[in-house]
């Protein structure tokens, strides 16, 4: 178990290093950034003198290395455009992305659980068909027409919900519905499928057979056997979710990473481009990782492996 | 003479047909299964109107997508009472563009971004994933190590960067869903070549001194087409979903282009008092997603039932 727990967090740490090389990589062959520091006003002079005092005439690998140097040191540079620190840029708005990603993912949950669940129940029946044909619907939905419908309809003619900002809960109520229900369909699937085999087993026919009552069956026998797979796929999914935000915060105007990101793109802000890239890929990184070491530490036969 | 052989052949007709009494044909069954499968159908009924749509668009738009008539820019459905033009049923946009004929050719775009996406995503995917399977050990491990990258990597931001990077064109917006959208066909051509290779005529093919191209593509690669399908069906919704999210942010195709994802961006300023400009992109979206993805499904459930 120590030797498998760290031969994955080094692979953990080598995706992350090739995941910002291709980024930076990306942004600097393509862009010249010093022509986007000058503006359009600048001379040919002060393109040179940008490039100078900021490195940019250095060969890329040295300009990646510099960075990446920096980056393990927490400095991830200065905005090019705002000129400011990048970390104080994205701390100060990273809690209202993870706020976001948070009560999106319990959403989901709260809707995927009990209706999967309900579906498991009666395979096949009325309910069973319902949620099927939501999750169908669900999945085809896209996300940001879904948020735009619903700020037409709750913010501009009900008039119920702030359809922008970041201040109040309210402001959070419609982009958490927009990002979480698109877990649903994926959560609720296999909370169905997990509990219909669970159901099916031979300790839930003998608690039964004890003469258990249905709920305590249902709740404390079956339920909590067929929910670690689902809370597993949620933390897969709090990651996707985080990218996901990128375009509900920009439709909300919700100023959290995912809106920075946009922002950032707008103006070829490419420090806080890379950081954002870092922070997301970091975030997918760790929930897998620890996801495979909960698997492993379940299951010992991974590890041996 | 001829008389026995008409006989006979009557005599193998009967038996024929007693047969297939008891064990259908296999074509009848895997017909029946389709016509039992109400998704698959549906599915399949909407993506072929679809088709026929983007296909015949120039025959059933009543104008030019991209001819702009100033006089009347934003005139209303045929629902409303006021404000309307008969000849734009749909009525028309910003810059007074037949709605209609701009839905009608968007079908083309999402078409096009979903099948070539679909197929540059699938060949590295595929071509990653059953080298994996096939050959394991350090390969395996090397693949893995790709897949995970890819998997960490943030799509949609890196994706806005890179056409940031290159200029936003339909082609640059193919090419980069195309080298990132590969990640499910390699993990699914993966485990299923694993298990193909173990199979006993794989192993014969391999005793009888087959090469391995030769197994690979005529042993190995017929397992795995039907799951490549199902697989297909699901990134290319994905791939028309993302770039309907790119170009509404102004990072996909570029205008004029009637993109959907992109009628929807310039409908945004809109939105408060011709809620149709977005409301119409989107149901098409939703409908061409839906259609794809109960296709996808349905070609699951019969093709699996096939294979048991």
């Amino acid at each position: 178990m120590p030797a498998y727990t760290l031969k994955r967090t080094f692979v953990a740490f080598l995706i992350l290093i090739v995941v910002s090389g291709l980024t930076f990589s990306l942004s600097h062959l393509s862009a010249d950034p010093a022509l986007t520091i000058g503006g359009e006003q600048a001379s040919e002079e002060d393109i040179q003198a940008i490039r100078k005092l900021y490195g940019f005439d250095r060969p890329i690998h040295v300009q990646y290395l510099d960075w990446l140097g920096r980056a393990l040191a927490g400095d991830f540079g200065e905005s090019y455009h705002y000129k400011q620190r990048v970390f104080d840029m994205v701390s100060e708005r990273i809690g209202r992305t993870m706020l976001l990603g948070t009560l999106a993912i319990l959403f989901a949950l709260v809707v995927s659980i009990p209706l999967g669940t309900l579906a498991a129940m009666r395979p096949n029946s009325i309910i069973d068909r319902i949620a099927l044909f939501i999750a169908v619907l669900g999945q085809a939905l896209p996300t940001f027409w879904f948020a735009l419908m619903m700020i037409i309809v709750f913010g501009v003619w009900w008039r119920w919900l702030p359809i922008s900002g970041h201040t109040q809960w309210a402001n959070y109520v419609m982009p958490t519905i927009a990002l979480g229900y698109y877990a649903t369909p994926a959560l609720m699937r296999l909370t169905r499928a997990g509990m219909i085999e669970v159901l099916a087993s031979d300790y839930i026919r003998t608690a039964r057979a004890k003469g258990l009552s249905a709920g305590s069956v249902l709740f404390k026998h079956a339920l909590r056997n067929a929910i670690i797979p689902v809370v597993a796929l949620a933390a897969v999914w709090f990651g996707f979710m985080l990218g996901g935000s990128i375009v509900i915060e920009t439709i909300f105007n919700l100023k959290g990473i995912g809106w920075l990101s946009y922002d950032a793109l707008l103006r070829s802000d490419l420090p806080v481009v890379q950081a954002i890239v870092l922070v997301f890929a970091s975030f997918y990184v760790v929930l897998t990782l620890l996801a495979d070491l909960l698997n492993a530490y379940l299951d010992p036969r991974i590890s041996v492996r | 003479m001829t008389d026995t052989g008409a006989s006979r052949s009557l005599v193998f007709r009967q038996r024929q047909t007693a047969e297939e009494i008891l064990e259908p044909s296999p074509w009848s069954k895997l017909r029946r299964r389709i016509l039992g499968n109400h998704s698959f159908l549906i599915g399949a009924a909407i993506l072929a109107a679809i088709f026929a749509v983007a296909i015949l668009a120039p025959l059933l738009a009543p104008h030019d997508p991209y001819d702009q008539d100033l006089t009347k820019r934003l005139t209303n459905p045929f629902w409303h009472e006021k404000k309307i033009d008969p000849v734009h049923v749909l009525g028309t946009d910003k810059v007074g563009r037949d709605y209609l004929s701009r839905l009608i050719y968007g079908s083309q775009i999402s078409l096009l971004i979903g099948f070539s996406t679909m197929l540059i995503s699938g060949v590295i995917g595929t071509v990653l994933g059953v080298t994996a399977g096939y050959f394991g050990g350090r390969v395996d491990m090397v693949v893995n190590f790709i897949i995970n990258t890819r998997l960490a990597m943030p799509v949609f931001l890196v994706a806005m960067a890179a056409v940031v990077a290159f200029g936003a064109s339909l082609t640059v917006v193919i090419l980069v869903l195309g080298l990132f959208l590969w990640d499910r066909f390699a993990v699914v051509m993966r485990s299923i070549t694993m298990q193909a290779r173990d199979l006993d005529y794989v192993k014969a093919a391999r005793a009888m001194g087959c090469s391995t191209p030769y197994i690979i593509v005529r042993e190995i690669f017929p397992n795995v087409l039907s799951s490549l399908t199902v697989v297909a069906t699901v990134e290319m919704a994905n791939a028309i979903l993302l770039e309907a999210a790119l170009s509404f942010l102004g990072f996909g195709v570029q205008a004029p282009t009637p993109s959907w994802g992109l009628m929807l961006n310039e409908g945004r300023e809109y939105m408060f008092f011709s809620p149709w400009l977005l409301a119409l992109p989107g149901v098409c979206l939703f409908m061409l997603v839906l259609a794809i993805n109960l296709f996808g499904d349905g070609l699951r459930d019969v093709t699996l039932e096939r294979e048991r």
